[in-house]
This record gives C-alpha cells, sequence and structure tokens, in this order.
C-alpha cells in the first residue's frame, strides 16, 4: 500500500472521533441529559460540567454526546435506504439499457430531483407528524436517485468491456453478470459516494432538528440545541458554538474522507498524482 | 538538421533510454520502429520536453545547433507546434470535442502570433486544403468526421506553421488500411514539400520500409542498429532486426484441413439498427449485416477480413448468440444458434477477444477467470478437479498451472492473451471465433500465439473463425478467407487464391494499400 492521501487521515480521524462518542453515549454520559434542574441553569465550564449546562440545566457535553448518536443514526439509516433501494435500481436499468424499465427508473429518479429536497422533507415530517423515523424516510429517499444515478453511469462504462461479454458467452444472465462482475467493480464508487451522502444527511438531519421536525424532546439533538441557542447567542454564546462547531466538524470530516478515498480507489487520479 | 546525441532518459530513477543517437535531415523520413516498452515514445516525449513528472534526461538534442533539452520551458513553449509540431496515435482523442475543427487549427497559428484573428481562418482553410480536406467547412466538429479525417485535421495542426520537424507517433495504427495507406502518402508528400524532416515511430516494419529514409531499430531504450532503410532491412546486422523481421511474416506451420463436416452455417444472415434520428422521423435503417451466408467446418480456419464499421463485430455477437438477427438463419451443430440457445450449445462455440486488458475482470483470480464458462455445463466439475482442469488448460496454452492464482494485472499483454484462450478452451468447444484476438499484441508475441493457435488447432481438432483487419496474419493462419464490407461478403475463397489474384475490386483495394515487407527479406536474396 502507498502513502494514504492526507485529507484521508484527517477526514477518517474526525470521523471515527464522532462515531466514538456516539458509541460511548449508548452506555454512558457524564449527566443524564433528561435531568431538568433549574437550579444549574447556564452554569459556565467547570469540573462538574465539563462545557457548563444549558437553560434547563442539562450538561451540555452529554446532550452533544448524545446529538451524535442521533446525527449518525439518522445519516446512516438514510444512507442505508438510499444504497438498498437506488443500488439495485440503478443495475437494472443499465443492464436494461434503453427498455422501457430505463426510462422508468431515470425519469422517476429526474421527479425525486426535481423537488427541492428539504421542502419536501418538511412536507413529510409535517403530514406524517415530527419524528426520527420520519426525519430518516425524507432524507433517506433523496439519497435513492443519488445511487441510482452513480450506480448507472458506472455500470453503463462496464458493460461494454470484454469481460462481461466475455461471461454473456458464458451463459451468465445479466443479473448475474450484475452481481458478480458489475457490483464489485463499481463499489468504490459507491463507497465514495455513500460518504457524501453521509455528510449531507447529517446536515439534513440538523437542519430539520433546527425547525422541530426530527427527534421530539426530551431526546437532544444538535439543530434543536442551535435553535434554542439562539435567543441567548450574546449572553450564552458557547450554547450556540458548541453544537454549530460539531455539525461543521463531523460534516467536514467525512467530505475530506470522502476527497482522500476518491483519491485513493480512483486509479485516473492516482495516476495523475503520480 | 536535427542531431539527437546521447540522449539518456530516466523516470523516478529507472533509465528508460541510454545513449540514444541519430541525426535527421529536413526533407527525410526517420523511422524509429521497437516493441512497446523499447522508448519510441518517449525518445519523442524527450524531443518535446513533455516528460511525466521525475524525468531527467542527459545529452543533447539539438535543433540546428541549439540544444532542446536546455531551453526554458517557455522557449519550448514557442518552439512546440511552430518548429515541432507532433501527431498523435489516437485521432478520436487528440482533438478537443467541444471546438470546431476550424477553431482547433486556427488555435496553433494564434497562439504562436502568426496571424489575426481572420487571417488565422483563412490560412486554417487553406492547410486543410493541403490535407485533403477541401470539401470539409471549417465549422465541422471532430465528431461528424471520421477517423481518417480527424487524423488529417490533426496533421493540419501539427504543419501549420510549417515545422522543421514533424514528429507523427503511430500516426496509423487506429485507422484501417486504406485510410493508413492516403495518410502515409499524404506524410510523404509534406515532408518533400515543406521541407521537413518527419520522425516516423511505428511498430510496424512494412511502414518503415515503405516511408523511411533512414531507420532504426529501438529494443529496451537503446537503438541497436541504424542506417539507411534498405540496409538495415536487407542486412540485418543485429539479431533482433532479424527477430522482428521473421515475426512480423511469421508463418505457423499448419497442417492442411480436411473439409468434411459444416459445424457452422449463416444463411443469408440480417441485422439492421433503426437509423439515426433526424427530428421526430429516423433515417433509413443502418444495414449492420446485409445478407451474409458462410459455412465453417470441422478442422477448418476460416478468415473474415473487413475495415471497421462493416459489420464483423455484429455479425460475431449474432454467431455467439448473443444478439438475435432479423432475416436467415444461424445453424450450430445442426440447431439454430439465438440468444435463448441451451448453455449446454454455447459450450460448444467460445471467443477470444482482442483487448488483452479489457477481457478480465480485475479482481477476479485466474483460477476463477478461467473457470467462468463451467457456468454452461449441467454436470459442472467439483472444486478439486476444477482445479485440475484449469490447471491443465493453462499447461496447454504454455502458462503454468500455478498461475491460477494470480490476479490479471500480474500478467504481460501476450501472457493475458493466453489466459483468454485458456478460459475459451476450457469447456472443449469446437468451434473457437478469435475477434482479432492478436491484434493489440507486439509481432514478437502475436508470432507466438499464431503458433500456440497453430498448434491447438492441431491437437484438439478445432475450427477457427478467425476476424481480423490485419491482412497479413489472416493469411498466415487460415485456409479460406471471407472478405466483408457494408454488411456484405463481397469475396470469398482459399485464402491463397483471394491473396495472389483478388477478383473483387475492394479486395484489390485492401491488398494494394496494405503496407508490404520488401522482397529483401531473405538474406539470400
Amino acid at each position: 500500500m502507498k502513502r494514504l492521501p492526507a485529507s484521508l487521515w484527517i477526514g477518517a480521524v474526525l470521523t471515527l472521533f464522532f462515531v466514538a462518542v456516539a458509541v460511548i453515549s449508548l452506555g454512558w454520559t457524564p449527566h443524564d441529559v433528561e435531568d431538568l434542574v433549574i437550579a444549574q441553569r447556564l452554569r459556565p465550564a467547570g469540573a462538574e460540567f465539563w462545557l457548563g449546562t444549558d437553560q434547563f440545566g442539562r450538561d451540555l457535553l452529554s446532550m452533544l454526546m448524545v446529538g451524535a448518536r442521533i446525527s449518525i443514526a439518522v445519516a446512516l439509516v438514510a444512507v442505508g435506504i438510499g444504497v438498498v433501494v437506488g443500488v439495485p435500481l440503478g443495475l437494472a436499468a443499465a443492464a436494461l439499457r434503453g427498455s422501457l424499465l430505463d426510462e422508468v427508473i431515470m425519469r422517476g429518479n429526474d421527479l425525486i430531483f426535481a423537488f427541492p429536497s428539504l421542502v419536501i422533507a418538511i412536507l413529510i415530517t409535517a403530514v406524517f407528524g415530527p419524528s426520527a423515523f420520519n426525519a430518516i424516510l425524507a432524507i433517506g429517499i433523496f439519497n435513492i436517485p443519488v445511487f441510482a444515478r452513480v450506480a448507472r453511469g458506472g455500470a453503463l462504462s462496464l458493460w461494454t468491456l470484454d469481460y462481461v461479454l466475455a461471461a454473456r458467452v458464458a451463459g451468465k444472465g445479466k443479473a448475474r453478470i450484475s452481481l458478480e462482475h458489475i457490483l464489485p467493480n463499481i463499489s468504490s464508487l459507491l463507497i465514495v459516494q455513500a460518504t457524501i451522502q453521509f455528510s449531507l444527511g447529517i446536515l439534513a438531519e440538523a437542519a430539520l432538528s433546527y425547525i422541530g421536525l426530527s427527534v421530539q424532546p426530551p431526546v437532544p439533538s444538535w439543530g434543536r440545541m442551535l435553535a434554542d441557542a439562539q435567543t441567548m447567542i450574546y449572553t450564552h454564546p458557547m450554547l450556540a458554538v458548541l453544537p454549530g462547531l460539531a455539525i461543521v466538524a463531523m460534516v467536514l470530516g467525512l467530505n475530506l474522507m470522502g476527497d482522500g478515498l476518491r483519491d485513493m480507489l480512483d486509479p485516473r487520479l492516482r495516476r495523475l498524482r503520480a | 538538421m536535427i542531431e539527437i546525441d546521447r540522449l539518456s532518459l530516466a523516470i523516478h530513477g529507472t533509465p528508460i533510454l541510454r545513449e540514444v543517437s541519430f541525426d535527421m535531415r529536413a526533407g527525410e523520413v526517420f523511422g524509429l520502429v521497437g516493441e512497446s516498452g523499447s522508448g519510441k515514445s518517449m525518445t519523442a516525449l524527450s524531443l518535446m520536453q513533455l516528460l511525466p513528472g521525475g524525468s531527467e534526461t542527459s545529452g543533447a538534442a539539438r535543433l540546428d545547433g541549439h540544444d532542446l533539452l536546455q531551453m526554458s520551458e517557455a522557449r519550448m513553449c514557442a518552439l512546440r507546434g511552430n518548429d515541432l509540431g507532433m501527431i498523435f496515435q489516437e485521432p478520436m482523442t487528440a482533438l478537443n470535442p467541444v471546438r470546431t475543427i476550424g477553431d482547433q487549427v486556427a488555435e496553433t497559428l494564434r497562439v504562436h502570433g502568426a496571424a489575426s484573428r481572420r487571417d488565422a481562418y483563412d490560412m486554417a482553410r487553406e492547410k486543410l486544403d493541403r490535407v485533403g480536406l477541401p470539401q470539409i467547412a471549417l465549422d465541422r466538429f471532430p465528431h461528424e468526421l471520421s477517423g481518417g479525417q480527424r487524423q488529417r485535421v490533426c496533421i493540419a495542426t501539427a504543419i501549420a506553421l510549417r515545422p522543421r520537424l514533424l514528429i507523427a507517433d503511430e500516426p496509423t495504427t487506429a485507422l484501417d488500411v486504406t485510410t493508413q495507406a492516403q495518410i502515409l502518402t499524404l506524410l510523404k508528400d509534406l515532408v518533400q514539400d515543406e521541407d521537413m524532416a518527419l520522425l516516423l515511430i511505428t511498430h510496424d516494419l512494412a511502414v518503415v520500409a515503405q516511408m523511411a529514409d533512414h531507420v532504426g531499430v529501438m529494443q529496451k531504450g537503446v537503438i541497436v542498429e541504424q542506417g539507411p532503410t534498405r540496409q538495415v532491412l536487407s542486412e540485418q546486422n543485429h539479431p533482433y532486426t532479424a527477430a522482428l523481421f521473421e515475426a512480423s511474416g511469421h508463418q505457423p506451420t499448419r497442417r492442411a484441413a480436411p473439409r468434411e463436416e459444416a459445424l457452422l452455417q449463416v444463411s443469408d444472415a440480417k441485422r439492421h439498427y433503426p437509423g439515426p434520428r433526424k427530428g421526430f422521423r429516423r433515417g433509413p435503417p443502418v444495414r449492420a449485416v446485409d445478407g451474409v451466408s458462410l459455412t465453417l467446418h470441422k478442422g477448418e480456419s476460416l478468415g473474415l477480413v473487413g475495415e471497421s464499421g462493416c459489420g464483423k463485430s455484429t455479425l460475431t455477437r449474432a454467431l455467439l448468440g448473443l444478439d438475435a438477427i432479423q432475416g436467415g438463419a444461424i445453424r450450430l451443430f445442426d440447431a439454430p444458434v439465438t440468444p435463448q440457445m441451451p448453455r449446454a450449445m454455447r459450450a460448444g462455440i467460445q471467443v477470444v477477444f482482442q483487448d488483452p486488458y479489457g477481457s478480465f475482470n480485475p479482481r477476479w483470480k485466474v483460477e476463477h477467470l478461467v473457470s467462468e464458462p463451467y457456468h454452461l455445463l449441467a454436470d459442472k466439475p467439483p472444486p478439486a478437479a476444477r482445479r485440475d482442469e484449469v490447471g491443465a488448460a493453462l499447461e496447454a496454452v504454455g502458462l503454468a498451472a500455478s498461475d491460477m492464482d494470480k490476479f490479471p494485472h500480474e500478467f504481460s499483454g501476450g501472457q493475458r492473451q493466453r489466459i483468454a484462450i485458456a478460459r475459451a478452451l476450457i469447456t472443449h468447444p469446437r468451434i473457437l471465433v478469435l475477434d482479432e484476438a492478436v491484434s493489440a499484441l507486439d509481432v514478437s508475441i502475436r508470432a507466438q500465439i499464431l503458433d500456440l493457435l497453430a498448434d491447438l488447432q492441431t491437437r484438439l481438432d478445432l475450427s477457427y473463425l478467425f476476424i481480423s483487419h490485419d491482412l497479413t496474419v489472416v493469411r498466415a493462419i487460415t485456409d479460406r478467407v471471407l472478405v466483408m464490407k457494408a454488411g456484405e461478403i463481397v469475396e470469398e475463397g482459399a485464402t491463397e487464391r483471394v491473396f495472389e489474384a483478388p477478383a473483387h475490386p475492394y479486395t484489390q483495394a485492401l491488398l494494394a494499400a496494405a503496407p508490404r515487407l520488401p522482397d529483401f527479406a531473405t538474406k539470400e536474396a
């Protein structure tokens, strides 16, 4: 293995840090995030509350840790929906290029692309009620066409290669060729895209929870922490700065990791750098 | 006057060229011939100072006494396209697809301040007329032109400022023989009219023999032999020159084919594609295969010759049962060939493709790759027996059984083509379709693969359908040959008869256009 790109290192370290924090929050947080102790409200950072408390006396660090878990979980499942539904659609469209199915899939994608995603997400959560599940669904639906496109584009160029023709001469059907030959060879494209979509999912979750359409109180989330803190931004700026920083660092980490992975996995770019 | 004086090149410490020296004079063609990886192209790129990062050169390359290797990038920019012109192999990618050809020819003139915007287009017109494109308007885009026309546009760009030195790196390798002949004639005329020196880089000895005044034979970064073309090619003092010469005209020993049982019969096969869209209507259908009939007998080698776009590939896909035909019939072992034909039937006809790099899934090991056609067999051998069979197949094509645990990228082009043959043979087919199977290989490797194919044919009693644009190869390995043009077979007959006395004008034109090794091939002559 050659030297890994620096962006990959930085991105992976940032991402792993947040994932670790989220995992730890499952078993342990410094304080219970559902403990409302008004007497302890708006404490500055100190020995008992490492990052201070909010206006209801909840520990900020604990809320950030749980918030990381919520963000990652929502984004991960949303990306999962995109991959599980979008990739097979893209592979099928490529395998049956020019057929009616291809047209239906790709025009369906265009239809979803044509709507501003956040507005539709707001619509979905507004109609079905705000909850983490509906947020996941709303974000996930918009991941489907992204993965369908990436999969179809990558697959189309592979379908013209001789080894695919050789597999057809060996009597293999299109579904089997898609699974055995096409999917493994577009996996690097998909991994890179998943990383980017993951960061977009974090942002989307933050946006939805900022307007109160994701997880509901008392479960904390980064977006709502920002919303709650904005009235006190002059008196207690750290309440807004900390969740904001968390969002920025997480998204930055994922984007850097995506760039780094692409540099590492795309043989054309690899040759350019050499 | 160009003197290359002990030019050496290393990239990241790996020596690529060692003490390459030759001289070129205005109005002369210097042919640089060698196999892939011999350093031909790197010599050209050194002269242009377009080497990849990490390159270190030593020695000198003097153009009228000025050393190109010592020049600053700014001075090289002034020289490139001006005193130094270059033509590349692939006309499909050498032009910018979103700009008109007039823009691209005029650009060279304007970059060097040789003409105002208005004059540049007039001069571009003049240059395009000169390279034989008077009927092509300046506002056409590259995709509207054929490969040969695009190569002419590249040449027009390269000669726009009357360079002292024109470098042509495999200028005709991607073109059909008849186009190749025209481009070579054009280049030769230009050299004389414009009084420039042409450095012609090619792997094809016949092209060099026809074109070059002087020739340098290159092997592993060294010019092993050079001199006047006639002298070098007739004396063949260096063993490598002799080996290259032998391989270029290599004739594998084959037994005469018995013509008895017909295995594959095609009668009046037709395959049309819908014509290109014109507004809401479609143009007339493209007749890719238009009434083709042929018969392949047991133990026979049948050649199918034609230029690109003649319908060879479409016919091949139909023969393999990958695409349906729209008229006529294809019968294999007396059963109809269709995309739905039973797997057991497919096992009887296998194929080897042209590209040794695109033929394998890069993530699979050789064992997995070679055994893929087992999918066709009803009773697949158990894993242990499978390894034995794959090992035997690899040994049959001259590789080691232990190679089955490697990945395809660990093999050279020639070895990969052997793996492709092993894969095609694993189901013990009776017919092998060889679709340009040796076209991408160097001559010496090509000779080895041809020997292997001849040997396998005798041992396994195979029938070959040999599809190629390369007449020399077809002549070397086939008993009968079919000449295809625009979807139809225009001539058919015993190979020697067709090559000695072609009846159809198209066949005559093809044979006349093919560059030929001169008769001083044999030393005794």
